[in-house]
């Protein structure tokens, strides 16, 4: 099943190919990638400006955004070409016999830095891509909090908060679609399905790629005047704005390329390359979420970038696609933009859950309770969230009658939410639970998710909409449901993977401390904001009535609480993986999930050296006769993972 | 299993005996809590009652929270009960199996009926809310399908452009004014507008909520029940302002407003002849080709 990576002979030429060959500066990495990025954007700011200097729109407004975005597209190819990722498509374009990118066997630190094609090399890059994002965009959350110390006193310009706020939001909603499935997903699932490999490596490899140019894009914005739309980018304000908005388009655009590569990969890796004996009814629900998120991202996902290039022709070809005004409607806009919107918020749910249904029966000894709930509760969310993104446009003034149908639809979606929980109810009914740090997360997830649940009846209710929508009131719903829902998860499954992932134990006691400060200031800081919305404060505003700034002062000072508790994590995290290494033993956590029955921690190449043969449910915790999840636990099982035999 | 693996109280007759007690527990709480958010945190729900629509959106906001508490404690002594309960104790193998079921058919099947129901429930109650008070407030569109009984309504057109809000009064000459002022009892139709990018209306005391959107006609009904001032926001982001777009309007008795509005209209007639004619949309204020919604000797032209 490996990929076979060695030299063909014969035919063609491999002169040249990266991987192989020559050391130093030169060979493919993020440096060779940096440098491609930097001349193309000079020649495509170069072609860009060139071909359009004589236009009078160009001349009069002293902004240019066709030599924007060529610069940009220019700049993501030299991106590409630097890292070498262009050179196996072109040379097997042309009938040359290419050689891989980086071999999967590659030892050392520098293959982080490389575009590789082992799908454990990208989950690791992808978990501290992630956590770079999250923690700039919290930043950003902070400088937000900060501005709102005060209804009246500015920290920020008017320009600079509501950039700041743009930033925040969209960073956030770009990263947090990849949080489970970049990290986890492209490392964990292959390895609990019993995979040496996943399906479309280069996919995967390339879907990583786009985020930290991605990341750039979007930030880049910064210096030149951002965006003042916000993540949702409504037109005609987003036509309206200045060249920072097309870091908008262009950042957007990417993250959503590289979230359709990514799921397109876990999706075919989930359907063909399950071992044998790893039939549907057995396959983790780790994996069921991934299959049901991949999906929804692969539906979802086009039509935002639809709308971002209807918004890109507004912007340099200057139609007016959503400018009303000349023919084009603002609701296009709307639409396209919570067509993809919507589905996307729940696609932050599903991995989240994902993981709490994974990792509860560990810690409970006892079989998942209704695994085939569980599964159905993904899928149905997964469907379900294609009908519901006009309850995001009740007051829009679009058609009214439409209104009972989407707040049903809407109210549907507490159905499968609610599978969730009974799965992890019936699961700790009974069960012998262990609160460890990962499990603590995973409940810390259940109690959250409550009142972002419970809020999303408020939300959706059309007459409490018209109080409610808008408000921060909806901004603390959110929050729950995602910062309180999937970064919790997030948070769990690292604390529950890295042993597996690095070979090292992180402390219980360092995770506990994080945990419980996270959790009792994550609420602190985002439970006032409902009342806040209620008594009627709009999002994204930098001056609000007097009466609230009791309520904003202790949620500004909560949020930095909040921060230092993940500057904690983040500070004993990097300790304990760089300083105080401590060897993992072999499956600290007793898990039956198949990834932990590999010879070493972390995995070696390819895996398995030999496919497994899947002889059981990976759940059976409640039955000590029941048989291995694989014939190769016996011979794994008393191996030392970490080589200290 | 083996004896030591299902110690007594992870027995299913321990459990068994635990459930009324539970139960009890559940009901008692539960209807403490929704009391006291009936009775004592009710009555000052926002948005208040000063419209029938404000009134409308704070007895479902009071009906829903009511219905919080039987959720959330029922979640909380579950989880609850069970980490305390079956939480592994010290001296117990940690790794041993407890108890070994998948499913339970009884309580799935309860599980499903009782969500779908509740859920059915509240598109209901919902929906039926929506439709009485006439669109509870919220903006209907070019041509609203809930509409109040009485034909004699106060027409009030909210024109937002970036960074202010103005009203235009055709049944007061076509006159445009900066504040506004609207009298009790009155059944009000907000015409919401825009000249430039997507705003919102939201007049947060009278429960009033509608984007205004270039080139569409918002339609938002509201009656109005009590004296007092009430906060008018832009509550969808419009560009640098946004957060500086607020004004405040008053309720007023009905010969106050009347007073107001003659007063208004004698004082902006100069104004009001500059100003194009009254049409539910306009063309966006752009200065140049296709002229703007103020011509250029217009003193707000330049405001």
């Amino acid at each position: 099943m490996a990929i076979d990576y060695s030299k063909a002979t014969g035919t063609g030429s491999s002169s040249g190919a990266p991987g192989g060959g020559g050391g130093g500066l030169l060979r493919p990495s993020i440096i060779t990638g940096i440098i491609g990025g930097v001349i193309g954007w000079l020649l495509g700011h170069w072609i860009g400006n060139s071909f359009t200097q004589g236009y009078q729109q160009v001349q009069g407004s002293g902004s240019n955004d066709i030599a924007e975005f060529m610069g940009y597209i220019f700049m993501i190819i030299g991106w590409f070409a630097g890292l070498g990722a262009l050179n196996y498509p072109i040379q097997k374009l042309f009938g040359v016999e290419a050689e891989a990118e980086e071999p999967v066997t590659e030892k050392g630190w520098t293959k982080y830095f490389r575009y590789t094609l082992d799908h454990k090399t990208v989950g690791v890059q992808y978990l501290f891509g992630m956590l770079v994002y999250f923690f700039t965009a919290g930043l950003l959350a902070l400088a937000i909090r900060t501005e709102l110390l005060s209804p009246t006193y500015h920290i920020w310009s008017p320009d600079t908060y509501i950039e700041i706020v743009g930033e925040h939001g969209t960073m956030m909603m770009m990263m947090m679609t990849s949080v489970v499935l970049g990290p986890f997903g492209n490392y964990v699932v292959p390895l609990m399905i019993g995979s040496k490999r996943v399906a479309f490596p280069r996919l995967e490899a390339l879907s990583f790629w786009f985020t930290p140019i991605s990341y750039f894009i979007l930030l880049s914005g910064l210096w030149q005047g951002g965006f003042q739309s916000g993540w949702t980018g409504y037109a005609p304000l987003s036509v309206q704005q200045g060249v920072g908005q097309d870091t908008y388009i262009l950042g957007f655009g990417l993250q959503g390329l590289s979230m359709v590569c990514a799921s397109t990969n876990i999706v075919a890796t989930i359907i063909n390359y399950r071992a044998p004996g790893m039939s549907w009814s057995r396959l983790p629900v780790m994996g069921w979420s991934m299959l049901s998120l991949g999906f929804t991202m692969i539906l979802s996902i086009p039509v935002l970038i639809d709308g971002l290039y209807v918004l890109a022709l507004d912007r340099t070809a200057q139609t007016s696609l959503l400018y009303s005004g000349h023919g084009g409607s603002s609701f296009l806009w709307e639409n396209l933009f919570w067509f993809f919107g919507h589905p996307e918020v729940y696609l932050l749910a599903i991995p989240g859950f994902g993981l709490v249904a994974e990792i509860i029966p560990v810690f409970a000894r006892k079989p998942i309770f209704a695994y085939k709930t569980s599964a159905a509760g993904f899928i149905g969310l997964a469907i379900l969230s294609f009908f519901v993104w006009q309850h995001h446009l009740f007051q829009s003034g679009m058609n009214p009658d439409m209104r009972p149908l989407f707040m049903l639809t809407t109210e549907l979606i507490s159905i499968p939410t609610g599978f969730i929980y009974l799965v992890g109810m019936g699961t700790l009914w009974r069960a012998r639970i262990r609160l460890t740090t990962p499990m603590l997360f995973m409940l810390g997830v259940y109690f959250n998710f409550l009142f972002g649940g419970l809020t999303g009846v408020y939300v959706s209710d059309v007459p409490i909409n018209v109080t409610v929508h808008g408000s921060f009131f909806v901004m603390a719903h959110f929050h729950y449901t995602i910062m309180g829902g999937v970064i919790f998860a997030f948070f769990g499954a690292i604390y529950y993977w890295t042993p597996l992932v690095t070979g090292y134990q992180l402390s219980e006691k360092l995770g506990k401390i994080h945990f419980w400060t996270m959790i009792i200031f994550f609420n602190s800081t985002f439970l006032p904001l409902f009342a806040v919305g209620l008594l009627g404060m709009p999002r994204r505003v930098f001056e609000y009535a007097h009466r609230l700034q009791f309520l904003n002062q202790w949620v500004s000072i909560s949020a930095y609480l909040l921060g230092a508790s993940l500057l904690f994590f983040a500070v004993t995290f990097v300790w304990q993986l760089a300083v105080t290494r401590k060897p993992t033993v072999r499956n600290p956590w007793g898990s039956r999930s198949l990834e932990w029955y590999v010879e070493s921690y972390p995995p070696p190449a390819y895996n398995f050296k030999r496919v497994p043969v899947v002889l059981s449910w990976p759940y059976e915790y409640g039955d000590p006769n029941a048989l291995p999840v694989a014939d190769i636990v016996n011979e794994t099982k008393d191996l030392d993972p970490v080589g200290r035999a | 299993m083996s004896q030591n693996a299902l110690d007594d109280s992870r027995s299913v007759e321990a459990t068994r005996k635990a459930i009324p007690k539970l139960i009890a527990v559940w009901i008692v709480t539960s209807l403490i809590g929704s009391l006291l958010v009936w009775f004592v945190l009710g009555p000052h729900l926002p948005p208040g009652t000063m419209t029938d629509q404000a009134a409308g959106a704070q007895f479902d906001i009071r009906f829903v929270s009511t219905l919080v508490p039987p959720v959330l404690f029922f979640i909380w002594i579950f989880f609850g009960y069970s980490l305390v309960k079956w939480r592994v104790k010290p001296g117990e193998d940690p790794l041993a199996p407890a108890a070994d079921f998948r499913g339970n058919s009884k309580t799935q099947g309860a599980w499903y009926i009782i969500t779908t129901v509740l859920v059915l429930f509240l598109a209901a109650f919902g929906t039926y809310f929506l439709v009485v008070p006439a669109g509870a407030g919220g903006g209907e569109g070019p041509s609203p399908i809930w509409t109040p009984k009485t034909k004699n309504m106060l027409q009030v057109q909210v024109i937002a452009q970036q960074w202010r809000f103005t009203y235009r009064w055709p049944q007061f000459g076509g006159m445009e004014t900066t504040s506004i002022y609207l009298p009790v009892n009155t059944e009000i139709q907000f015409n919401v507008t825009s000249l430039d990018v997507i705003h919102d209306f939201w007049a947060y005391q009278l429960g009033v909520k509608a984007d205004a959107n270039p080139d569409v006609n918002n339609v938002a009904f509201t009656k109005t029940q009590q004296l007092g001032r009430f906060t008018v926001r832009c509550d969808e982001l419009c560009g640098v302002w946004h957060g500086a777009m607020y004004n405040y309007g008053y309720v007023v008795s009905q010969a106050q407003f009347q007073q107001w509005a003659t007063q208004m209209e004698a004082q902006n007639a100069a104004v009001t002849k500059l100003l194009p004619k009254y049409a539910t949309t306009y063309t966006p204020s752009y200065a140049g080709n296709g002229g703007g919604y103020y011509p250029p000797q217009d003193p707000n032209a330049n405001l």
